[in-house]
């Protein structure tokens, strides 16, 4: 691991007045400890934010407010999480293992690394590692990698369960940094790739997350189904976060559907929320909603089975759904 | 940097590189080698120690990062000379074979058993559900067996639990 400084803030402005630039943030460090030691990641500093007070699960009226430095373990055993937001409690329940969660921050999950072999790999080219080196993994093995809104630079798929469900949920991500505080929606906080694939979110240098907003949860049952290799503490091949209302004539009143694991970023399938609003509610439906938002897949040789897989795992979450 | 950390209940402060994780200065600075190096990138488990109560991979945390606070490896668990019950379930359920993860094993499940709420295959998730042998593989799915002893690992969790 190539050598570097640490030095720990005490609350977030003073975090982001000590960045400079070759520094990191570090959380909970399940990710980006690992990247350093693949030398992946070389910081020339970590600035460890991972003691911010900012580890508070706050009711917000009828939303939710959850700090950035809040352990994945704690946001998915938080009682209002579980009432409020099935959905993001079975995201978050989802994903990694026991050991992991409890040190996994929020801020921290949203910002991890692809997995996409390549990019931790540094004897490699990687366009995500350094912009313009090439992409083995479009001729070579990307058959966990994206079939949406890829590029011809990269087609690395973003990692986290929980941000799947943050983006079914309109949440809002708040920031602060050099240039002040704002706000980011979810979806929105990543990007999809083009030809910029070094660049996961449209965080500016020295920018922290200190909170992620949710708005009151969506009208009807929600959950987080995932497909993945083994049963338990793996990646999604194809997760789907959903909300269904059906209204008093069986027609669907109010829909949320974001997918993991097919791209860059969390997919919000809005051609199959538009397809869905208003339709009777059932198998039919359900299909063609799919199909719409699937039509825009462009599948690469060994993960074609990933459109089959979503298609069918977005039928089979809107059926269970259903009252 | 110099750091404090409390191991099994004893104040030591030394002096640490920043680079250096937590699992190797237990192992090669304090001498407690009961914690394992698996594959280092936590993805095995054979690490795990406790970290203020709840546990966690040693070899992906800093060593700096964990200055000031208290961690109990697998040395730490038995007191005044009695097994901890886990380790007692673990001989009287055959629950390892080589025993390199069972250090791994003793101290998540240690953690484990103390944690509340619902899993990934809890189907209700209003009510606290109960340590099935379906729930102990899933809260346990974060440290692997490569001699495949999940049998008696889930027997000896499932002894402890009730």
């Amino acid at each position: 691991m190539k050598p570097f400084e640490y030095t720990r803030a005490g609350a977030a402005a003073g975090a982001v007045a000590l960045f400079r630039p070759g520094d990191m943030y570090l959380g909970g460090g399940t990710n980006l400890v690992d990247l350093m030691r693949l030398g992946v990641a070389e910081p020339e500093r970590l600035v460890d934010v991972s003691r911010l007070p900012l580890d508070r699960v706050e009711a917000d009226g009828d939303g939710l407010r959850v700090g950035a430095a809040v352990r994945n373990s704690d946001l998915g055993a938080h009682p209002l999480v579980l009432a409020r937001y099935p959905m993001l409690a079975r995201a978050v329940l989802s994903g990694a293992s026991g050991q992991i969660r409890n040190m996994a921050t929020v801020g921290g999950n949203l910002l991890q690394r692809t997995r996409c072999p390549y990019f931790q790999d540094v004897s490699k080219p990687c366009n995500k590692r350094l912009r313009g080196s090439g992409c083995p993994a479009i001729p070579g093995d990307h058959a966990h990698l994206a079939v949406l809104g890829h590029s011809p630079a990269c087609v690395a798929t973003h990692p986290s369960d929980m941000a799947v469900a943050l983006a079914a949920l309109d949440a809002r991500v708040h920031v602060t940094g050099p240039a002040g505080s704002r706000e980011v929606p979810m979806p929105g906080l990543h990007r999809l790739p083009g030809d910029e694939p070094d660049r996961d979110t449209v965080l500016e240098p020295g920018e922290l997350i200190t909170a992620v907003a949710l708005p009151p949860p969506p009208p009807g049952r929600a959950t987080y189904r995932k497909v993945r290799e083994r049963a338990s503490f793996a990646f999604a091949l194809v997760s789907v976060a959903a909300a269904l209302d059906v209204g008093a004539d069986g027609t669907v009143a109010g829909v949320r559907l974001a997918l993991g694991g097919v791209a860059h970023a969390p997919w919000r399938a809005t051609r199959a929320e538009a397809a869905l609003l208003g339709a009777p509610a059932g198998e039919e439906a359900f299909a063609r909603a799919a199909e719409a938002e699937l039509e825009q897949a462009v599948p690469l040789p060994r993960n074609a089975y990933k459109v089959p897989l979503a298609r069918n795992l977005i039928v089979q979450t809107l059926r269970e759904l259903t009252p | 940097m110099e750091i404090t950390l409390r191991v099994n209940g004893d104040e030591r402060t030394l002096p640490v590189d920043p680079r250096t994780s937590l699992l190797d200065l237990l192992r090669e600075r304090l001498g407690l080698t009961g914690s394992k190096k698996g594959c280092d990138h936590g993805q095995c488990g054979a690490c795990t120690v406790l970290l203020e109560g709840r546990r966690v991979n040693a070899c992906l945390l800093l060593a700096v990062a964990c200055d000031g606070l208290a961690v109990t490896t697998v040395e730490g668990l038995a007191g005044d000379g009695a097994l901890h019950p886990l380790q007692e379930a673990f001989i009287a359920h055959d629950a390892f074979q080589c025993g390199y993860c069972t250090p791994g094993q003793l101290c998540s499940a240690a953690g484990m058993l103390a944690e509340r709420g619902p899993s990934a295959v809890t189907e209700d998730l209003a009510a606290e559900p109960g340590l099935t042998a379906g729930e102990i593989r899933e809260r346990m799915s974060g440290n692997l067996c490569r001699c495949g002893a999940y049998q008696g690992i889930v027997a000896a969790i499932a002894e402890v639990a009730r």
